[in-house]
């Protein structure tokens, strides 16, 4: 009696669990695990539109042998092998100067310094377009302070509509890592600091180390992020660049060269898929990085 | 105050300076360019000038705002009302009632964060195809839901939310809905509004999943809408500007009303 009394207690709390999380799992069983297993089988298929066949591995030998796609490859490692360190290098500055109560308007500089990540990615990457135009705003003010004496072609040459590029990204998630950071620097206790100036311990090395080891998971987890966000780079090139990635492909990404190949042209569902997986491979590889050395952690 | 520390005081406020201007000037920019004709936007013009009617004027005549507004709004906030409630059910139904089987699939469901969109949008368009939602709101909102984020999000909240609460209106003879609707949802009232601010964002920024569904001119969001005025052969950046203005308008404002609720949301959403 009282063993059948607890077993239907638990049949009924077993069931609230499961009605409980049911929406999320049939949307996520419907939008993410169905498509996701999807694109691996369309991948062994060949074809324009809807007339497909089987071609077994023969996307992964076109792969190789497609210049366009190996050039998307070598822009979107360029990209985060560049950019991410350099904003994680700013971010960490200035959330150490910004984690100084004593200095005036800290309110002020946070909230500014914060705000780019608030701008939407089209917006911004339009704004950055206008602004860098060959006569635009920005070469006027690197002509006037004599840096330069001939405008850059930030749209037009190659090199420099790659900086462009990682300019763009670095304004807008700089802010948004050093949020992470500053979150993470004031449960650093005061003390240490304050032991290491007594000792006479110079700022920089206060930071390097002190800040730096302290905040090691946090700069780890957010190199992560970033460069997985940055290997799906899409909305700043497409916009920047009319949806080209040029100048002569010289900013398409892997996202952009798959948008492209299924809904620019007539689609090649089958071997966008394959470069689909490329992406895959790649966040994957980053994050059983990010699990393993989060499991060393704890 | 001796000289050096003096030195680095001021090498600081010269750093935070030049960040925050540079953080600040397109903003800026785009206020001062909306004054501004095209063609003084591309040649780098940075004072005040008078198109800023004819600009509002063209802008008007190109886009029919109202139309354009209504589906951004409706859109962001449907979609984040929908994430919300589903995602903060699922975090609730996880942390309260632990099974091994669920929290298995609790794994399960976080795996899903490493999976990039570019790797679903081909199946997701043949899908909406197939079903004849092409160029509909719903086929927009409908993979954005379920986000694992969100989920994980609420799951680590509900570990503070107390027990005592429940088991007082078990006592009463409350049902587990009634719970969760009557009890949790207002007790967590702060959680949904961080979360609320986080996934509002995402959704009125979304751009390359609605890019890739809606096609005709009267289901198109803002984020469209200046993404192709902008990609013209010869944009009108004057235009271009009250766009991005309009674009960035509502983000900015719900950013400095629930500023406090948006950065918890951030740090606690992918903590």
């Amino acid at each position: 009696m009282a063993a059948g009394k607890t077993g239907g207690l638990k049949r009924y709390y077993d069931l609230n669990g499961w009605l409980f999380i049911a929406p999320s799992l049939l949307l996520i069983a419907v939008f993410l695990v169905f498509p996701i297993f999807r694109s691996l089988y369309l991948s062994f298929f060949s074809g324009k539109g809807m007339m497909m066949k089987f071609a077994g591995f023969g996307n992964v030998v076109r792969l190789w042998n497609d210049p366009v796609f190996l050039q998307a490859l070598k822009n979107t490692v360029t990209f985060f092998v560049v950019q991410v360190p350099i904003m994680i290098v700013l971010a960490l500055l200035l959330a150490s100067v910004l984690n100084n109560d004593r200095l005036k308007f800290i309110g002020f500089f946070r909230t500014a310094i914060f705000l780019p990540c608030v701008a939407s990615l089209v917006a911004y990457s339009v704004l950055f377009k206008s602004m860098f135009s060959v006569d635009g705003v920005v070469n006027q003010a690197l002509f006037a302070t004599g840096f330069i004496d001939t405008p850059i072609g930030w749209l037009t040459e190659p090199f420099w509509a790659k900086v462009l590029v990682i300019l763009a990204i670095t304004w807008r998630w700089t802010g948004y890592n050093m949020i992470f950071y500053l979150a993470a620097m004031q449960n650093i206790d005061k003390s240490i600091y304050e032991a290491a100036r007594i000792d006479g311990v110079p700022a920089w090395a206060r930071f390097f180390f002190i800040t730096v080891p302290m905040l090691k998971p946090v700069i780890l987890f957010t190199t992560i992020i970033s460069t997985i966000g940055t290997i799906q780079l899409f909305d700043e090139v497409y916009n920047l660049t009319e949806g080209r990635g040029g100048p002569a492909n010289a900013t398409i990404t892997l996202s952009l060269y798959i948008y492209n190949l299924t809904f620019r042209f007539m689609p090649s569902f089958g071997y966008a898929a394959t470069i689909s997986y490329v992406i895959v491979l790649m966040v994957a590889l980053l994050s059983f990085l990010q699990f393993y050395a989060a499991r060393d952690r704890s | 105050m001796n000289v050096s520390r003096f030195l680095t005081t001021t090498s600081q406020y010269a750093f935070l300076g030049v960040a925050a201007f540079l953080s600040l000037f397109p903003f800026l920019w785009m206020v001062i360019s909306s004054t501004n004709t095209s063609i003084d936007i591309i040649s780098g013009r940075m004072g005040l000038g008078d198109a800023f009617r004819t600009n509002v004027a063209n802008f008007f005549t190109l886009v029919d705002v109202p139309l354009v507004f209504w589906n951004s709004a409706k859109v962001a906030v449907l979609a984040t009302l929908l994430t919300i409630l589903v995602s903060s059910l699922a975090g609730y139904g996880f942390e309260m009632f632990k099974s091994k089987a669920r929290d298995r699939i609790y794994s399960l469901v976080l795996l899903t964060l490493m999976v990039p969109f570019a790797a679903l949008m081909i199946p997701l368009f043949m899908m909406m195809a197939k079903t004849g939602l092409i160029n509909t709101h719903v086929a927009i909102m409908l993979p954005t839901i379920a986000s694992a984020f969100i989920i994980f999000y609420f799951r680590q909240s509900t570990k503070a939310f107390p027990t005592e609460l429940r088991d007082a209106a078990k006592v009463d003879g409350l049902k587990e809905w009634q719970i969760f609707l009557y009890i949790y949802v207002p007790v967590m009232r702060s959680t949904y509004a961080a979360a609320f601010v986080i996934v509002f964002m995402v959704n009125w920024n979304n751009y390359l999943w609605p890019l890739i569904v809606l096609q005709s001119n009267d289901t198109k969001t803002i984020t469209l809408v200046v993404s192709s005025l902008a990609s013209a052969y010869y944009p009108d950046y004057g235009v271009v500007m009250i766009g991005t203005i309009l674009a960035t308008l509502p983000t900015l404002l719900v950013f400095f009303v629930m500023q406090r609720q948006f950065v918890q949301g951030m740090l606690g959403s992918v903590k």
